[in-house]
């Protein structure tokens, strides 16, 4: 078993390997696939510029999965020692003999056969953070407050973690990575500002050029104002973007046409969005993060899911893919093949694209938000959105606030503070709507997972209600 | 797990830790899901591992590991104290927590049959069961049912001198039917949303839900709800089922009354929260009606927040929240219950797992019943025109929890005290406190259920957490309807 002292070093894909032998030994089903995943997590957290909770975790998780015939099944421990290895064995088998057959059980994946492009997403400098560093940070962070009469509270978070899938035709991939993030809130009497940042590389946050920025939000938005609901021109910050735009890419997998629960059934191959609009996923992506494979170990491939507008490609499970092409819907619903976004079998969803890169098209013709209010005559700049909820899957209409720095923008300036607003807003109507982008950056949000994504003015984007701040 | 303690407390004291608590956790589950006449996921796991909690330097720190080698806790012992010696260099003020007794018991949360004796064999023929009759109903497109058990053991000791071990029982169960046509997707799901039903009891839960005998009906209601005429915008009398009520409360009640949002400790993540601590026993909150408790012991029922201590070793209690409309109590900890003058902690502490600290959760924060006989089938003859709402399908509330919006999959026409045309798409919308104070009617005793809510997210490193809200189904005057639908 991984020792204390080895588990602080990092799993290897060799220990994974060694753990994946010995739960072999253990089988008696027709195929076997392990996952192991799991690292060392550190977050220090900050309030009343004060650092309240500081947290530190080791865990490393083994997950097997055990086919027998066409029935599968998973057992999922975090002992590592032999008995409780041998037991999660027995339990993923006793447990798949009584399943019922599944005709579309795929086997286990094979081998690949080549290697996709390398990812290097771990950086020792992140790997090696201590508690003292962060603590380091957020000293500056709360010095940046102190200096503006304002209160913080945030994050700054950092790991190192490794993970594996092996199975008994052979595959074996294995990924390690760091991660780090800093979110920063700055509350002032009536107001507040937001920022956060994320990277597999500390070196690339900037803990005080953050901190300043949320606090010119605070102090630029203090007595805020009441606008009355309507359609309006709001310029949307990443993270607004991408917590609102999360909401759909769960659609493009292929398993949500089949289960007829995807606003794209029966949209494949249409032009949904403005003309503008390109969508890649794309793990490979220099600001992306995460392994190069699926929940099975098949390697993930780019693929465009909007090309001008047009929903262009769904991504697919190898189990999905073979379904699509039999189903009624192959003929609408463009290449099928699978596309390695599958999630760890055996699971409901199927599959879906995390890697999101927006193309904001070539450089000339992307704005930045300086840019953006300075063109628009009335409209809002929104920093940050949250609570966001669907409210109707099929026109994508999404309800949820304004938060942490909503201005009013007249004459191509920001005037004042706005109190924050709550929208019910159709995503495919939005992103028609999309008057001018920037430049797609990493963005992270409370709502969705990360991407890439620009910032972007949109017309008539629809406020129904204003609450108290 | 007395040597695992004692090897902990023992390093952080010599560390220099002036308090340290440690939660070793055994926990076991199983998840088995069904999808359009297969089994969609079928899964066991089990975790175990401790987390320590140290205050040094006047500020907090914690680390957690599962690996329970002497060598390995006592390190992951010293490293607590490290982390919050990092924690003390960057504080206001020194830590002063409110006192708190040791306690020495074991308690075990009361069910007659164990979910893990019941054989896969008979959940999943049960589930396929439920899922054959959602889709006998034509127009069904898609059919989901679940069925998850857990079994939760913590070993909770401290250097007060506690040694408490809990277990728990928390069973859930329900599902869905999807009905796709044209360009709408219309859903139903029984016995509520999230999943269906959850408590801390037995497998016994399932068979009191009668999940077989309730879905060709809620298969109909998802297919006729393509039929159905749009739910009206406008201001209207409004009448909310028991969950969707249990889901307004979470939300406009529960959260708004943790005290760590209160003080500021969440406000980058969850947010802060309208009732400042100058409305203690000062805001009329809701009507003379609205009497609301956080309740977490037995007597209150098995709900997701029942237990006997906390994840700080504070025993299970019952606090007004609303007294008779009068806001009287808030959720709080050992750490923050000195700001608000009270002598000890209310006991709301609880952790996701062992890798998790503990957080203020809502406990069972409930709405109690009328003290006079009424149905729902009552409530809604005595309204002349309005609006009944069923099962939540959105819910969304600002940073501070004043202005909220909530959809239900399903609601009725209310006409001269009777259900009429069914309406789809159903939203309202409102602000907490005058919302609460339009309350004029709330069903009894015998139309309360006490509701569990799996997925409450708090906390970074997020934390989901189980609660329990009981609700009767209740009326609420001149609410704004339907402004979800306006101009998108």
């Amino acid at each position: 078993m991984l020792t204390h002292e080895a588990q602080s070093q990092m799993l290897t894909h060799a220990q994974a390997e060694e753990i994946f032998l010995r739960l072999s030994r253990y089988s008696n089903a027709d195929g076997l696939e392990m996952l192991i995943a799991g690292g060392h997590s550190a977050l220090t957290r900050f309030a009343n510029n004060t650092i309240h909770q500081n947290v530190e975790e080791e865990n490393y998780v083994v997950s097997v999965r055990t086919v027998i015939g066409r029935k599968t099944a998973r057992a999922t421990t975090n002992k590592l020692d032999d008995e409780s290895l041998r037991r999660a064995v027995e339990s993923a088998e006793a447990m798949t003999e009584v399943q019922v057959e599944d005709p579309d059980l795929v086997p286990l994946a094979p081998a690949p056969m080549s290697e996709g492009p390398p990812t290097e997403r771990y950086f020792e400098n992140t790997a090696a953070l201590t508690p003292a560093d962060r603590a380091s940070a957020v000293e500056s962070i709360v010095a940046i407050a102190k200096k503006n009469g304002l209160t913080t509270a945030g994050i700054f978070s950092s790991s190192r973690s490794a993970e594996a899938i092996m199975n008994s035709r052979g595959l074996s991939v294995f990924h390690a990575q760091t991660s780090s993030e800093i979110s920063i809130t700055m509350l002032a009497g009536d107001s507040s500002g937001w920022q956060k940042a994320n990277s597999p590389d500390a070196r690339n946050l900037d803990a005080v050029a953050l901190a300043e920025t949320a606090a010119g939000k605070a102090r630029d938005s203090a007595s805020p104002r009441e606008a009355s609901p309507g359609k309006y021109t709001v310029i949307l910050e990443p993270a607004a973007v991408l917590d609102l735009v999360g909401f759909m890419f769960f659609d493009f997998g292929g398993m949500a046409i089949l289960d007829q629960r995807s606003f794209l059934t029966n949209r494949v191959g249409t032009k949904l969005f403005g003309e503008n609009i390109t969508v890649d996923d794309d793990v490979y992506h220099p600001l992306q993060s995460g392994a190069p494979y699926d929940g099975e170990g098949v390697h993930r491939q780019r693929v465009r899911l909007i090309e001008n507008g047009v929903v262009q490609n769904l991504v697919y499970a190898r189990a999905t893919a073979e379904k699509m092409k039999k189903s009624e819907h192959a003929a609408k619903v463009g290449h099928i093949a699978p596309t390695g976004h599958g999630f760890p079998l055996p699971n409901e969803i199927g599959e879906a694209p995390m890697n999101i890169v927006f193309d904001a098209g070539p450089e000339p013709a992307r704005r930045t938000v300086e840019q953006m209010i300075a063109s628009t005559d009335r409209g809002i700049l929104v920093t940050r959105c949250w609570y966001i909820r669907e409210v109707e899957p099929y026109e994508k209409i999404l309800t949820g606030m304004t938060r942490d720095g909503t201005f009013y923008i007249e004459g191509g300036r920001l005037r004042h503070g706005l109190r924050n607003f709550r929208f019910n807003q159709s995503l495919i109507h939005m992103l028609s709507n999309v008057a001018e982008m920037g430049t797609p950056v990493r963005a992270s949000g409370e709502e969705s997972f990360d991407m890439v994504v620009p910032p972007m003015k949109v017309r008539d984007f629809n406020f129904t209600e204003v609450t108290k701040f | 797990m007395k040597d695992i303690a004692s090897w902990i407390l023992n390093t952080a004291q010599a560390r220099g830790a002036s308090y340290c608590d440690l939660r070793a956790v055994d926990e076991r589950a199983r998840t088995i899901a069904t999808k359009n006449g297969k089994v969609g996921h079928a899964s066991n796991s089990e975790s175990l591992g401790v987390g320590i909690r140290v205050i040094a330097d006047g500020a907090w720190g914690f680390a957690a590991t599962q690996e329970l080698s002497r060598a390995s806790v006592e390190a992951t012992a010293a490293r607590a104290v490290e982390v919050a010696r990092a924690s003390a260099r960057v504080k206001q003020h020194e830590l002063q927590l409110a006192p708190e007794k040791a306690y020495v018991d074991e308690w075990t949360t009361p069910y007659k049959i164990d979910p893990f004796d019941t054989s896969i064999s008979d959940n999943i023929e049960l589930l396929l069961k439920v899922d054959s009759e959602l889709r006998a109903v034509e127009g069904v497109t898609l059919a989901e049912a679940l069925l998850s058990f857990r079994r939760y053991e913590q070993w909770f000791f401290s250097s007060l001198g506690s040694d408490i071990h809990q277990t728990k029982f928390i069973t859930g169960a329900g599902y869905s039917a999807y009905a796709f046509a044209g360009t709408e997707i219309q859903k139903r799901s029984y016995p509520n949303s999230f999943g269906g039903q959850y408590q801390n009891k037995g497998y016994e839960l399932v068979q009191e839900l009668k999940l077989v005998e309730n879905a060709r009906r809620i298969a109909e209601e998802a297919v006729a709800l393509h039929k159905a005429d749009q739910c009206p915008q406008g201001t209207f009398d409004i009448v909310l089922d028991s969950s969707q009520l249990g889901l307004q409360i979470h939300e406009s009640v529960g959260h708004p009354i943790e005290l760590d949002r209160v003080l500021g400790m969440e406000a980058n993540f969850a947010g802060t929260s309208f009732l400042t601590t100058d409305k203690l026993r000062t805001l009329r909150y809701g009507s003379d009606l609205v009497n609301v408790v956080a309740d977490a012991t037995l007597e209150h029922g098995p709900g997701l927040g029942t237990f006997k201590y906390d994840d700080e070793g504070v025993p299970a209690q019952c606090t007004p929240i609303i007294t008779h409309g009068l806001f009287t109590g808030y959720l709080s900890s050992r750490e923050t219950a000195p700001a608000i003058g009270a002598d000890h902690s209310s006991g709301t502490m609880r952790a996701e797992g062992w890798n998790r600290i503990p957080l203020i959760r809502m406990t069972n924060i409930s709405i109690l019943p009328g003290d006079k006989p009424l149905t729902l089938d009552a409530l809604i003859a005595s309204t002349d025109h309005g609006i009944f709402f069923k099962t939540n399908r959105s819910w969304s509330i600002d940073d501070k929890r004043y202005n909220f919006q909530f959809g239900t999959e399903i609601g009725w026409e209310i006409k001269g005290g009777k259900l009429g045309r069914m309406l789809k798409n159903p939203s309202y919308s409102g602000i907490t406190t005058e919302f609460w104070n339009s309350m004029d009617a709330i069903c009894s005793r015998d139309q309360w259920t006490l509701w569990g809510t799996p997925n409450c997210g708090k906390g970074q490193p997020m934390q989901t957490m189980g609660t329990g809200h009981g609700a009767s189904p209740a009326r609420f005057s001149k609410v704004k309807v339907g402004s979800a639908y306006k101009g998108t």
